[in-house]
């Protein structure tokens, strides 16, 4: 690529030089409010306050006056770390999550989408029922799964438990995370199988046919032929993972509320900046949660930028 | 097998009848795997429907009938009470109206101001093209609650400035700005990873013609576009429309929210009538099922267009 790139640009880069030539006032007028509109509404509302937080969370301040905010150095961090016990536990939660997600809920999704694109019998019924719960609210998603296993739902009833000795599976600490995330693979799974799906129907079928005459099992034939040729998509199918896990906020807080019968990041953020009460401890939960996701975040970005850049 | 060849070749001739024998041996083997596939794939498949539809079964039957013989009593009464009941008194229709509110012109923006930015920045050469691309991709992966204490402030203080507390805070208005300068950056990655593949002859010879910048995008550029507009404008009603975050931190008046942020204050205001909820429930899942059997090849080429890169 590299031996053949200088060659080619010459031609472009004149060509470029003509074409800028040409502009019109009206079109460089034109050009400057495509580009303008968007990037002011984005810069505004997405880049300055990400800056403005990361700042806000070196400081004290009770968000009403400007002229209150005193700097606080690493206070706010400190504060978390040594003397808000809860942070860990939310932290320990989120990792679980991660973990979970990480072994059990991508890796189905993915084997998932290897069986179906297989087109092993049925397989058209099942990618629709394993697709149905993506397109679905985390909302309702809450509602659907509470009416399962609420004092007087199904489970319990199945149980044979009256109301008053029925299992608690949102309130008792034995079960509820794995309750919730069994909830949040139901979603997740079928997430990652759509776009583990699209991402095989682009690897070519001669790749694996020729592995299967040459007497490799299914299972080899994924290990070593269509798992490695799909990089592109699992760095994604990895991000989409860590991400997803370390934001989880909409599932818990449609259950608990803010009150926070599971600890999570995304709720103690909530809870530190939502309302009037706000203290910037919220902005240095948020700032935390932000550099947990840089690595995922640099990794897509890389992924899908490698042509540009080089 | 003749005794007169040489043991070399004999022993080439077995080792191939062997390697025939082993590849219809797996061959075998894996039609049977495959079943045992398909069924295990398939019974999963079942109780991944399962919840919803208990809860539609659920949602025909009065909560009282419940209460008198238990969730697995024999029904008596199976009809849409509840979903008129529900419509009528958590006032749906106000929600839905809000929803629509704020999901179409959120869409609408979104994916005029991301097909500008993308025509721009794939169709003219400037040298920040990459710059400001990387830029709108990455801000769409900032966790939300990194920006919103800003928002807010911002938002409030914007208010004062015109004279109406609520021009943003509180207001459609806001909660479509914020979707629109996130989303933006995924439309604009999406949309200019499919102009990449239209050829630049197109252009070229709307430029030889002497079209204006706006004739180029308007008449040349975005009727082309359609395909990649209608997966991204489904895709993206999906997702605003199942927002929570947003609408529940940038609104305080509950008259005022979206369908989706609603249903969470109506799970605590209906708690003892969750068959009544179950209705509700399945009445904002309504536009996303509808998208699920209607528009799915939009959606998940929607989904898919900005994770596999085309």
């Amino acid at each position: 690529m590299s031996s053949a790139a200088p060659v080619e640009k010459k031609p472009v880069r004149a060509k470029k030089l003509k074409r800028r030539r040409t502009f019109s006032r009206a079109d460089r007028l034109t050009l400057g409010v495509f580009i303008g509109i968007p990037t002011f509404l984005h810069v505004a509302l997405v880049w300055f306050p990400a800056f403005v937080t990361i700042y806000l969370s070196f400081t004290y301040w009770t968000g009403i006056h400007i002229g209150d905010i005193q700097w606080a150095g690493l206070a706010n961090y400190e504060n978390i770390f040594f003397n808000t016990p809860i942070f860990w536990d939310a932290l320990r939660v989120n990792v679980v999550w991660l973990v979970w997600f990480g072994v059990i809920a991508t890796p189905l999704g993915i084997l998932l989408a290897y069986q179906i694109d297989r087109e092993i019998r049925g397989h058209t019924f099942y990618q629709s029922a394993y697709y149905l719960p993506v397109v679905l609210s985390l909302a309702v998603i809450g509602v659907i799964w509470n009416f399962l296993l609420r004092p007087d739902g199904l489970v319990n009833g199945l149980l044979g438990l009256e109301i008053s000795e029925a299992v608690s599976f949102f309130g008792d600490d034995r079960y509820n995370i794995w309750v919730i995330l069994t909830m949040a693979s139901w979603r997740h799974i079928g997430y990652i199988m759509l776009l583990y799906l699209a991402g095989l129907k682009a690897v070519d079928a001669s790749l694996r046919e020729a592995s299967s005459i040459d007497g490799a099992t299914e299972w080899q034939t994924f290990k070593k032929v269509v798992f490695p040729a799909m990089k592109p998509v699992n760095i994604i199918v990895i991000v989409i993972t860590i991400i997803e896990s370390l934001r989880a906020f909409d599932l818990i807080y449609i259950i608990y509320g803010s009150s926070g019968g599971l600890p999570i990041l995304g709720v103690l953020v909530f809870q530190n900046i939502a309302g009037e009460g706000a203290s910037m401890k919220g902005a240095a939960y948020a700032v935390i949660l932000f550099l947990l996701s840089i690595v995922p975040i640099v990794s897509y970005l890389r992924q899908q930028f490698k042509e540009d850049v080089s | 097998m003749s005794t007169t060849k040489d043991p070399k070749s004999q022993k080439a001739e077995r080792d191939a009848t062997k390697a025939e024998e082993k590849l219809k041996r797996n061959r075998g083997t894996q039609r049977i795997k495959d079943r045992v596939i398909s069924i295990f794939i398939g019974f999963f498949a079942i109780l991944w429907l399962f919840p919803i539809i208990w809860t539609f079964y659920s949602s025909l039957r009065p909560y009282k009938e419940i209460r008198a013989g238990g969730v697995l009593s024999f029904p008596k009464e199976l009809n849409f009470n509840n979903y008129f009941e529900a419509i009528s008194r958590m006032e749906l229709p106000t929600y839905f109206f809000n929803t629509a509110l704020i999901t179409l012109p959120a869409v609408f923006l979104i994916l005029l101001l991301g097909s500008l930015m993308a025509f721009v920045v794939t169709r003219y050469s400037f040298r920040a093209n990459v710059a400001l691309l990387l830029l709108f991709t990455a801000g769409n992966l900032l966790p939300p609650q990194l920006v919103f204490i800003p928002v807010f402030k911002m938002y409030l203080a914007l208010g004062d400035l015109v004279g109406d507390r609520r021009f943003l805070y509180d207001s459609p208005l806001g909660v479509i700005l914020i979707h629109v300068a996130f989303q933006m950056g995924f439309a604009t990655f999406v949309l200019s990873s499919y102009m990449k593949t239209i050829p630049k002859e197109i252009s070229e010879s709307a430029l030889v013609d002497g079209a204006s910048v706006f004739t180029h995008f308007f008449r040349v550029m975005l009727p082309l576009l359609r395909p990649p507009l209608a997966s991204l404008g489904v895709l993206m009603t999906t997702w605003i429309y199942n927002d929570f975050f947003w609408a529940l931190v940038l609104m305080s008046t509950d008259s005022k929210r979206p369908i989706t942020s609603a249903l969470g204050r109506l799970t605590g205001e209906f708690v003892t009538d969750y068959n009544l909820l179950a209705a509700g429930a399945m009445i904002a899942a309504l536009p996303t099922l509808i998208v699920f059997f209607v528009l799915r090849k939009q959606f998940v080429s929607g989904l898919t267009l900005g994770a596999t890169k085309g």
